[in-house]
């Protein structure tokens, strides 16, 4: 692994609770990865940690192979040639975009050093804007200010903490993609944290989600969505319900009896293990629910919400349980309307009852 | 942008615990009030006999009437002057909004003995009345008298309430104006019941400035005789040689300074700004209201300055030639030996204290910190006889172990510069902190950190982040302790030694012999030097009124 992450633990002094507890992951060069959560959870911790700003209590983080951070071990940020974004870019005011961007390149020879700028700021699109203050940027330019700055001095890894949490929606989404363009091209690897998962899905390789201190899930943007590790990846990503179900064994492979009626997992789901577990949930996502006109199931109408295309539902099943469906717009079913909907699951995630 | 705030300080800061830092620069202003206090509580039986039965009614009533009426006198200048330039529209509103700040320049003993020398028996005021109204022409005494030396002070003093209560009125509460306004409430009843009580905090904070000085002032209450415990210490010290009596009364005086600086400290607490929105409806005034406030303005300002520097440009021009002699050049060169070089102390001072505080955010640290800069509330008098007991005991001890290698001299540093240096930067240590604090917190810890992870070193980032960013932040520092010790009057008149005069040194001389226009000299030099904060205080008042 280029960046490896051993049961890494993190205590801030006076607080009982460690901020990052038993975290372990990996990343190999070149690849993107994303650490989602909500706030506090201790994504931006990690981050720092990996950055040298914090301190391990225990576990290590290596970087390509060596020792950077472990309980006895401790390089010092200006030497491990890792660079961060904050959130509030953090540009210094009394330099212009180059002298910011060549704040880290200092010690280069200035013929180097000014190609070098050059170089990075056409990178990210900045070309022309060298004499410009910050306080004459726009936010979004001040972002990608902060981020040549950080690429300037090639570093090892690439840190952002909440990069765009400052810029408007619009903006943010196109920010997401030039940037996951950016890092490919400079062939630097990256660890960004995120609140927004539609942000960790448009550029992450490898997402991690995070909750009080925990990392429950380290995978491909893929399996965290369809088969989330925990009930909190489950809850905390997309748009999804819990259902009971009790697990039937068949011959053709395992099945989940529920109140929408029997549900079989596609390909290979790992569901062998509640077998004799008696009463679990499955997970159904929006999209596991379809309309269906001519399905005995039928579902009241409780609450709909428009969303261009479809209208994101929410409907009461006749054991009282609730899903979540698309329906689509044209449609005009009232809310309290009794409508038929078909179960079409191709991931079946099943937990265990929750205590 | 407040979201580095919400990044958790750094957990285990390494080397030394933030306080050890600290508490060497603390010990500058806590030896020397330590050992006021530890002369105090061993008293002698005589001298308190003495201070009881002679000097203590006389100069505890003294202090506590000029500290009531000075009281009132800034409150009634300072507030409605305060409310009126910045809230009303009047003839000349823009140009005494920043005038009345002007008498800041004015050390209070030069508004004092030039208010003397005007109406003293043989100045002008009483002859030309003599001239009109004959010999019998009836003026009160002004030497000695309490109105004379409370009219002076409030002059003195009251930009502290107007400046604190002017910031107020501008940063917040103007919304509230408007909607107790659209209410029905009548401008001056707006007043009474909105702004005033919105601006109590900042009030209250600039009357205990206020207050503060009066304390403290030595300068003023020495030319018009008027005695209090900073004249009477004074008296002990050097009339009387008893430096017991003269502990005792700097612990009484420190007692007394300690509840001020308490309630200012609490007054800041009350202060929460709001962005002011600068497109607020101003109040208008019309008819004869618009010339009664600026009639009030004109006399404030007349009164404080205009007319005090007048005075003293008609004076200086009359005795330069006779005043200004070689010896002045020693004056205006200790003068700014002094002054530069406890700027440079203070400033570098206040750079390590406020860097400390910015890396250890513990409370032990944060308190070390604080009484680090309590010396800007203890007077000058206290801080001398303060400095002097540790330093003459040092002295005794430096040269009883000289002596056997063949020295023979007295004093080694008592009355040296590096002691008055030492004493002047324990008094305006938190006159440079403040500034580089203020400077120091515009720089994020996000901005340090990135410095950090670009591969910066702690030379480094002094060298490329802090020091460019502070550079403006640490020259006005630079600029204002310059100034006050310039102004500053005690602390060197009981430090230097003899014969060791500086321009303030030289106005207390030429007071002392009620030579006024000759004092007008100097007095002017200090004045001139003393505008230059002014301007810069006023630039950052305009700063936040517009961002």
């Amino acid at each position: 692994m280029f960046l490896a992450v051993e049961q890494l633990k993190v205590s801030y002094r006076g607080q009982a609770v460690p901020a990052v507890d038993d975290v372990s992951l990996g990343l190999n060069a070149g690849e993107i990865g994303v650490l989602v959560g909500p706030s506090g959870c201790g994504k931006t911790t990690l981050l720092r940690t990996v950055a040298g700003l914090e301190e391990a209590s225990a576990g290590r983080i290596a970087l390509q192979g060596e020792t950077i951070s472990s309980r006895q071990k401790h390089k010092p940020v200006a030497q491990r040639r890792i660079g961060m974004v904050f959130q509030d870019y953090a540009l210094f005011p009394h330099l212009d975009v180059s002298g910011n961007v060549a704040f880290g390149i200092h010690d280069m020879p200035v013929a180097e050093r000014n190609a070098r700028v050059a170089e990075v700021l056409a990178r990210v699109g900045l070309d022309g804007l060298q004499a410009r203050y910050p306080h004459e940027l726009s936010g979004g330019q001040q972002q990608r200010v902060a981020l040549a700055r950080a690429l300037a001095p090639r570093p090892r890894l690439l840190l952002l903490d909440e990069p765009f949490s400052n810029l408007d929606a619009e903006l943010r989404e196109r920010l997401a993609h030039e940037m996951r363009t950016i890092f490919k091209a400079a062939g630097v690897t990256v660890l960004f944290v995120t609140h927004d998962q539609m942000e960790a899905f448009a550029i992450g390789d490898v997402v991690g989600v995070m909750n009080r201190g925990r990392l429950h899930q380290w995978a491909d943007v893929h399996t965290v969505y369809h088969r989330p590790a925990t009930r909190f990846v489950a809850r905390f990503i997309g748009d999804g319900v819990f259902i009971p179900a009790r697990f039937e064994p068949r011959d053709e492979g395992a099945a989940m009896r529920t109140p929408l009626g029997l549900l079989r997992a596609a390909s290979g789901s790992p569901l062998a293990e509640f077998q004799g577990a008696g009463q679990c949930q499955v997970l159904l996502r929006a999209h596991d629910i379809v309309y269906d006109e001519t399905s005995p199931v039928r579902a009241r109408l409780v609450r709909k919400s428009f969303q261009g295309a479809w209208f994101l539902c929410t409907l009461q099943l006749s054991s009282g349980d609730l899903v979540l469906a698309y329906l689509p717009s044209y449609l005009e079913h009232a809310v309290g309307d009794w409508v038929g909907i078909r179960p079409q699951v191709r991931h079946l995630a099943a937990f265990a009852q929750e205590s | 942008m407040s979201l580095a705030l919400s990044v958790p300080a750094p957990s285990r800061a390494r080397g030394l615990p933030g306080w050890a830092l600290a508490l060497p620069i603390a010990l500058l202003t806590l030896i020397p009030v330590a050992a006021v206090i530890g002369a105090a509580l061993s008293p002698q039986p005589e001298v308190w006999d003495h201070l009881i039965r002679h000097v203590l009614p006389r100069v505890t009533a003294n202090t506590a009437l000029l500290m009531l009426l000075v009281g009132l006198g800034v409150l009634c200048v300072g507030v409605p002057l305060a409310w009126l330039t910045a809230l009303c529209v009047f003839p000349g509103q823009r140009f005494f909004a920043w005038a009345l700040m002007l008498p800041l320049a004015f050390p209070a003993y030069v508004l004092a003995f030039v208010q003397m020398g005007l109406f003293e028996f043989a100045g002008p005021v009483q002859s030309r009345l003599r001239d009109w109204f004959g010999s019998s022409a009836w003026f009160p005494e002004i030497r000695g008298s309490l109105w004379g030396t409370v009219l002076v002070l409030t002059m003195a003093f009251y930009p502290y309430v107007y400046l604190l209560t002017r910031n107020a009125f501008v940063t917040q509460g103007r919304r509230a104006l408007e909607a107790a306004r659209m209410l029905g409430e009548s401008a001056p009843r707006a007043f009474w019941r909105v702004s005033v009580p919105m601006a109590r905090p900042w009030i209250v904070g600039g009357l205990a400035l206020a207050w503060m000085e009066t304390l403290a002032d030595f300068g003023a209450v020495a030319v018009f005789n008027y005695d209090t415990f900073t004249t009477a210490l004074y008296k002990a010290w050097f009339d009387l040689h008893n430096l017991g009596a003269a502990a005792q009364l700097a612990a009484l005086l420190v007692l007394l300074v300690l509840v001020m600086a308490a309630a200012e400290q609490r007054s800041q607490r009350g202060r929460s700004y709001q962005v002011a929105s600068s497109h607020c409806q101003p109040i208008v005034l019309r008819g004869w209201h618009r010339w009664v406030a600026f009639g009030a303005c004109a006399l404030v300002f007349a009164a404080s300055f205009a007319i005090p520097i007048v005075q003293l440009v008609l004076w200086s021009l009359s005795t330069w030639r006779e005043e200004l002699e070689p010896r002045y050049w020693d004056f205006a060169r200790n003068t700014v030996l002094l002054a530069v070089g406890t700027a440079f102390i203070a400033t570098t001072l206040s750079l390590v204290l406020a860097g400390v505080r910015r890396r250890h955010a513990d409370r032990i640290t944060a308190w070390v910190v604080r009484l680090a800069v309590i010396g800007y509330a203890v007077p000058g008098v206290v801080l001398a006889v303060g400095v002097f007991i540790p330093i003459a005991w040092l002295d005794n001890l430096l040269i009883a172990w000289l002596r056997p290698l063949g020295f023979e001299g007295f004093q080694i540093l008592k009355g040296s510069v590096a002691t008055m240096l030492l004493a002047l930067s324990a008094r305006f240590l938190a006159v440079a902190y403040h500034a580089s604090d203020s400077a120091m917190q515009r720089i994020t810890r996000s901005q340090e950190e990135t410095a950090r992870t670009l591969g910066l070193g702690s030379w480094g980032l002094l060298r490329r982040l802090y020091l460019p960013l502070l550079r403006g932040g640490l020259l006005t520092a630079f600029l204002m302790v310059m100034v006050d010790v310039m102004k500053e009057m005690p602390i060197t008149l009981m430090t230097r030694s003899f014969g060791w005069d500086t321009l303030a040194v030289r106005v207390f001389q030429l007071t002392t012999e009620s030579m006024w226009e000759n004092a007008a000299v100097p007095a002017l030099a200090i004045v001139a030097v003393g505008l230059l904060p002014v301007v810069l205080i006023f630039q950052r008042a305009e700063r936040i009124q517009g961002a």
